[in-house]
């Protein structure tokens, strides 16, 4: 019975219009990932079996396929039914191996201790990397990160949480490897922002 | 150009998908401009599809658009800076027909503008999108023709030559001669080119409201420039960078600091210059403004509104 349940899970929950939902989440991925810190709502979710959220499948089914290995952290590699989510209406691999990953799709980004992990392209193909998709509860109530670079007039300001353990260090870390490095999705209830690799944590004052 | 004659001209809109390309091709092209966005001027490369029009007619610019573009898009298409040439009228048209979109000729009403050859006047506003046509998206070809070699120079961030070849036309000139596609410096790291805009386009770039994604059909790379992000064109302390000056302004809306087409009027010599932006210049005369030669008889139509609303 428990497979049934889950198999039954499996082939349910996608966009409603798969053509116009994909356009629209992938835009306001693409304006969030423009303009580092704005926030942007989802008009378009999907309906996946827990602990994958609405959101973070919106954005993985528009943007994974058979082409891109998506990585799964312990808390969503635990659920059968979220692995067969992901294959079912995506057909991307889900494999094990973090540096082999074009996505990763994560529910406990507090548990992540090392962006570093994940592939960081190369120097001749920095686009070769993994772009993380971190599920957070909010994006507005939790540690303020104050963002410089591209993309941002001046400074920018948001707050997600949970985020990766040490955070800004190991932002920093990524931000040094510039070309390589890894691209963030912030995927909140019912909204999205991103923090790509160009992205700077402004020193906050003591 | 059979194929997108037969597609615009027949109202077969169910047969094909939203905007022409099917979805996997539009996922594996976003994937490629959020790479572009988050690696500002890197060219990344992408699986170009084969389009129903000639590489010449911005086959990447249109892939770009169609990926991007959604149904409460407003679309304007210019080439040269003109809404009303061939080649900006069959875009429009291909976009009204697959995506069921509304078109636009004015800058300030359009989400997305694809480009050949030319940036709007009027700054872009948060929220626009400008997708440029791009023939030869690598800087270095003329430098190093193999791929091989300028994928290393960009990853050692090795544009030596570069500067040389810019350095031998001022030894041969006296001043730069390069007036189109002038390579411009982005965030500090990457050498690009803008397409062939002229050089007087260039300092639009930088730090522009406006997303900027640049597409090349014919050699499958997509770049990208976010808003708000330091585009530099190269220069050397003794020779810095300069835009082109005109020396008379718009005959036609007396418009300065704008780029001007020379127009010929008669097979005598006479001619004149006018605003290359088509939409910049029906503004500025629409509001009053009027160049020396605005209602001449000589004048015979690049612009109706102006002919029509002009008096001597
Ligand atoms: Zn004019």
């Amino acid at each position: 019975m428990q497979a049934a349940t889950s198999h039954s899970i499996a082939y349910q929950g996608e966009f409603s219009d798969p053509v116009r939902g994909a356009q629209s989440v992938f835009r306001a991925v693409m304006d969030a990932t423009a303009r580092p810190g704005s926030i942007h709502q989802l008009a378009d979710l999907c309906t996946p079996p827990a602990p994958l959220t609405a959101s973070a499948a919106a954005i993985i089914a528009t943007l994974a396929d058979a082409e891109t290995p998506v990585w799964l952290d312990s808390a969503l590699a635990r659920s059968e039914a979220v692995r067969d989510w992901i294959v079912f209406h995506t057909g991307a691999p889900v494999t094990v191996h973090q540096d082999e990953a074009s996505f990763a799709l994560v529910a406990a980004p507090q548990s992540l201790a090392a962006l570093n992990g994940f592939s960081l392209g190369t120097q001749e193909y920095p686009d070769r990397s993994t772009t993380l998709i971190l599920q957070v509860s909010d994006l507005t109530k939790g540690a303020a990160l104050v963002l410089e670079g591209p993309g941002v007039n001046g400074t920018a300001s948001i707050a997600p949480s949970p985020m990766p353990l040490h955070f800004a260090a190991q932002w920093r870390d990524n931000r040094a490897g510039f070309p390589r490095g890894v691209d963030l999705i912030l995927a909140g209830p019912g909204c999205v922002a991103a923090l790509p690799r160009t992205t700077r944590l402004a020193q906050r004052e003591a | 150009m059979t194929a997108l004659a037969d597609m615009t001209d027949t109202g077969k809109l169910a047969t094909y998908n939203f905007a022409y390309l099917d979805e996997q091709t539009k996922r594996m092209i976003r994937r490629a401009i959020l790479k572009g966005i988050a690696i500002p001027g890197y060219q990344v490369p992408f699986a170009s599809r084969e389009m129903p029009m000639p590489y010449g007619w911005g086959t990447g610019g249109v892939q770009v658009t169609a990926a991007i573009i959604g149904p409460d898009d407003v679309l304007k298409v210019i080439d040269q800076g003109a809404d009303d040439t061939t080649n900006a009228v069959s875009i429009r048209a291909f976009f009204a027909k697959t995506a069921g979109v509304e078109t636009t000729t004015a800058t300030a009403e359009a989400s997305i503008i694809q480009t050949r050859h030319r940036i709007p006047e009027m700054p872009l506003t948060e929220g626009q999108v400008l997708v440029y046509q791009v023939p030869i998206p690598e800087p270095l070809r003329f430098l190093e023709p193999r791929e091989t070699e300028t994928r290393k120079m960009h990853a050692l961030e090795e544009y030596g030559l570069m500067h040389v070849k810019l350095y031998e036309d001022i030894a041969r000139n006296g001043h730069i001669a390069t007036t189109y596609a002038y390579p411009v410096k982005v965030e500090g790291r990457y050498v690009m080119d803008p397409s062939p805009t002229p050089k007087f386009d260039n300092p639009k770039m930088h730090r522009s409201e406006a997303l900027q994604l640049f597409g090349a059909g014919r050699e499958k790379r997509i770049y990208a420039i976010p808003p708000h992000t330091e585009v530099v064109s190269l220069d050397f302390e003794d020779h810095p960078f300069e835009v082109q000056h005109f020396d008379q302004p718009c005959a036609l809306c007396g418009g300065e600091q704008v780029y001007l087409d020379e127009v010929v009027l008669d097979d005598r010599g006479g001619r004149m210059f006018v605003c290359s932006d088509t939409d910049h210049c029906e503004n500025r005369c629409a509001a009053g403004h009027r160049g020396e030669l605005a209602g001449d008889d000589l004048f015979d139509g690049k612009d109706k509104g102006v002919e029509t609303e002009a008096s001597t």
